[in-house]
């Protein structure tokens, strides 16, 4: 567990309650949810916002605004380098960051599975705390609900966020052009291997954490130096990053050239993949972005992502250009080229 | 692993292979491992022209007939079976849904990477039964058969395997036979003669007349052994060569050999798309029928007819290439699979689908 | 078929009463347990061959420098010109 974990644990401790589960009780919106709620979630993330305890957040937010909505059902819940809480809170902002925007402030809804045990739940409101801490951001309106036994898988969590548009940023597909510089901003398929590496059935000895992290600091700053000249950020969660390329390729009408060599994978990461006969282009990832930047700017831009904590590992991967429209073509180790296209569904491990 | 995946050597062997061939020649990579290697490296394009590969059946998730899918789905929506499977079973059509729709069902079905685990998982679940589906080549033969001397050693009795074995000198046999096949040469299947060495190679390659070179899987290895083959060719002569000497031994593992013979015996197999081949495929022997699914549900379930659109027959054969067949790209693609070669990434049509761009461009 | 990828034994342990050798293997930082039953005289330090949590081969160093060399070999006969590329990587 991080340093940063510990010590909010210790400042943090879990408040003497007369219930280890949560029970279907708990959702209904009696006295036990509003034990649940006051001694747990109110208390914890404590904002002024937040504390009115109305039916809804009012705040006040000038100018172009962005707004995204995502949700969880990771499992395990708790995986090497995180738990559902932090990634849930970091992905809403990583979007809202992809858009441009300073994220400010989120909702957090949680469908809870009876049975869920108290001290789990408490450790996910930690890191929930904890990565809106270190974004910055508030939990200014949420809502908690209880189904049976059976009818969730531990924990379910949605997140929406808003933020202020960055007065600089100009981002969108239309404004990809050929000869565009495209950027990953760290070590790819780190997040899926690390879920892989304690999914029953393909458990394997590793370090291979999570990359769940906020990105909008390093966002932020980028878009501070480079204003217009980033074209597109985008991150590659689900379905990994020869997913997202192949939509964009079809969505701009240009095409896409990456190379092998150049992607960055963690050694370990690189042999779990071998081992399990997965692809790690197709891998989810979580802290992770890819920027579309103009040609110009590509080695300045390079240059000050690899001196931020979130873009240490950060690679020029390849570019755009005009052949072969709407299309992904990887040039491999050795040299051939192959066509990328999207998987028909999840990434299944093979044997042949 | 990197130094087999050496680019520099990669152009040396290219250059080599250009130089060597005078005339157009078709080599079949057997295994589906081999087609992916083929694939992913973009090989096939740097290859020059005069050699074409031709993908074979080596694809056991291709080849597993409909009639085992459909049993596989069968007992998963039983409620009280676990089916276990390798993932890449899990997308493969039977007559009607996949596994994964089972699942989506409500079936209790789980990806293994070993068929160990199944019988750690029977232990943990003794309320319940335990079938893992065991589809392969000789390679993963003795560890599906080592699960079933596993489980007998525990003396559980809520553990079977459903088992689609299939051969793969037999239908190199019957791809050789076939008066249409205009095949010159083979890669064999490196891990399968891990297990069960070359010997069979040798009379195929002395009747047919035609140079059969085992290989491996990195991209080095493959291009090696299509040299091998074309040096062979060129000077009109047909052997059987071992380009991966670093692991398959003449002799392949004796101990796998036997732990293979203990538990199954040879049977005539059905392979999906070519029909019935002679001694292709295992059984389980009686004395574990215990542990045999055939044998301990008793379902059955006839073959399913093929789509009549699906030509996977005649394209795992090398007599067609998957562009030919009038359903390709149209309504047969990896999201709506009409037949074998379309399911897996190794199979033939799905290797064809998605680097198709670029054969167009 | 069939996936396979080689990894060196780190450690050995005996389960079922001494009955099975299960291993467990190192492939570069990853590693996962596999059974030995089929390679009786596999070692610790050993590179063997894996394929769905069975060891099935020990990789032979000598031969696997030999395929490189098989290039450098033909350039023998005359046929190519630059040997220096051909030379042996260190594994």
């Amino acid at each position: 567990m991080s340093e940063k974990k510990l010590r909010m644990q210790l400042q943090c401790p879990m408040p003497k309650l007369d219930f280890d589960v949560i029970t279907l009780g708990h959702g209904s919106g009696g006295v036990l949810t509003n034990k649940l709620l006051d001694s747990g979630v109110f208390d914890l993330l404590s904002n002024p916002i937040l504390n009115e305890k109305h039916d809804g957040a009012i705040f006040k937010l000038d100018g172009e605004m962005a707004f995204s909505t995502d949700s969880f059902l990771v499992s395990p819940i708790f995986f090497p380098g995180g738990n559902i809480g932090e990634l849930a809170v970091n992905g809403t902002i990583n979007d809202l960051s992809m858009c441009g925007a300073l994220p400010k402030y989120i909702s957090l809804s949680f469908i809870i599975e009876e049975g869920l045990k108290m001290s789990e739940f408490w450790d996910i409101l930690l890191s929930i705390k904890l990565a809106c801490e270190e974004a910055g951001v508030q939990v200014v309106t949420g809502d908690t609900k209880v189904v049976e036994k059976g009818k969730g898988d531990k924990i379910f969590i949605n997140t929406s966020g808003v933020g202020k548009l960055h007065p600089k940023a100009k981002i969108g597909a239309k404004n990809i052009q050929e000869g565009d510089s495209i950027i990953v901003s760290g070590n790819i398929a780190s997040h899926g291997m690390a879920i892989m590496s304690v999914r029953e059935g393909l458990e394997f000895d590793s370090e291979i954490l999570s990359d769940t992290t906020n990105l909008n600091h390093t966002v932020s700053s980028l878009l501070d130096e480079f204003e217009h000249k980033i074209h597109l950020l985008t991150d590659p969660t689900r379905g990994g990053v020869a997913t997202v390329l192949k939509e964009i390729a079809q969505n701009i009408g240009l095409g896409i050239e990456i190379s092998q060599n150049k992607l960055p994978v963690n050694s370990q990461v690189a042999g779990a993949c071998e081992l399990l006969g997965l692809d790690p282009l197709y891998v989810a990832n979580e802290g992770l972005f890819i920027a579309f930047v103009d040609a110009t700017i590509e080695e300045d831009f390079l240059k000050k992502l690899q001196k931020d904590s979130n873009g240490i590992n950060a690679k020029v991967i390849g570019k755009v250009v005009k052949d072969h429209p709407n299309q992904v073509v990887m040039e491999s180790a050795i040299g051939g080229k192959r066509v990328i296209s999207m998987l028909p569904g999840e990434q299944l491990p093979r044997i042949c | 692993m990197s130094e087999y995946r050496d680019p520099e050597l990669a152009k040396k062997y290219l250059e080599e292979i250009k130089k060597t061939v005078t005339q157009p020649w078709s080599i079949m990579e057997v295994c589906g491992g081999q087609t992916h290697s083929l694939v992913k490296n973009g090989i096939i394009e740097m290859l020059p022209k005069e050699v074409t590969m031709i993908h074979g059946p080596g694809c056991p998730v291709c080849v597993t007939s409909l009639s085992v899918i459909d049993k596989a789905i069968h007992l998963a929506l039983e409620k009280n079976v676990i089916l276990c499977s390798f993932g890449d079973m899990l997308r493969v059509p039977g007559s009607g849904k996949n596994l994964l729709e089972a699942k989506a069902e409500g079936a209790d079905v789980r990806i293994l990477y070993s068929p160990l685990e199944a019988v750690k998982i029977a232990e943990d679940n003794p309320n319940h039964e335990v079938v893992f589906f065991a589809v392969g080549f000789e390679t993963t033969a003795p560890a599906n058969a080592l699960s079933i001397i596993h489980a007998h050693r525990k003396k559980l009795n809520n553990f079977s395997i459903l088992i689609s074995h299939v051969l793969v000198p037999p239908a190199i046999k019957a791809v050789i036979q076939d008066e249409e096949s205009k095949i010159d040469g083979f890669l064999a299947a490196g891990h399968v003669c891990t297990i069960m060495g070359n010997s069979e190679y040798y009379p195929l390659s002395r009747e047919y007349k035609v140079p059969i070179v085992v290989t491996g899987f990195e991209p080095l290895d493959v291009l090696q052994g299509i040299l091998m083959v074309l040096r062979q060719l060129e000077a009109k002569s047909y052997k059987v060569e071992n380009q991966y000497s670093r692991i398959v031994r003449e002799e392949g593992n004796a101990e796998a050999q036997k732990i293979i013979h203990s538990v199954f015996e040879i049977k005539n197999q059905i392979w999906r798309g070519i029909g019935e081949i002679p001694d292709s495929g295992y059984k389980v022997r009686s004395k574990y029928q215990s542990f045999d699914a055939n044998q301990k549900f008793n379902i059955t379930i006839n073959e399913a007819p093929e789509n009549p659109d699906c030509i996977s027959g005649q394209i795992m054969k090398g007599l067609k290439k998957p562009f030919e067949c009038s359903q390709f790209g149209k309504k047969c693609k990896p999201t709506n699979p009409l037949g074998a070669p379309m399911v897996s990434s190794e199979g033939a049509c799905a290797a064809y689908y998605h680097f198709s761009g670029l054969v167009e461009a | 078929m069939c996936l396979a990828i080689p990894g060196k034994i780190n450690s050995i342990e005996l389960q079922y009463g001494g009955a099975v050798r299960m291993a467990t293997i190192s492939f570069g930082g990853i590693t996962k347990e596999a059974s030995l039953e089929m390679l009786p005289d596999a070692d610790i330090g050993d590179y063997v061959l894996v394929h769905v949590g069975v060891a099935i081969s020990k990789v032979n160093e000598e031969e696997a420098q030999k395929s490189f060399k098989y290039l450098e070999e033909l350039g023998e006969l005359g046929e190519l010109t630059d040997v220096d590329n051909y030379l042996p990587k260190s594994m």
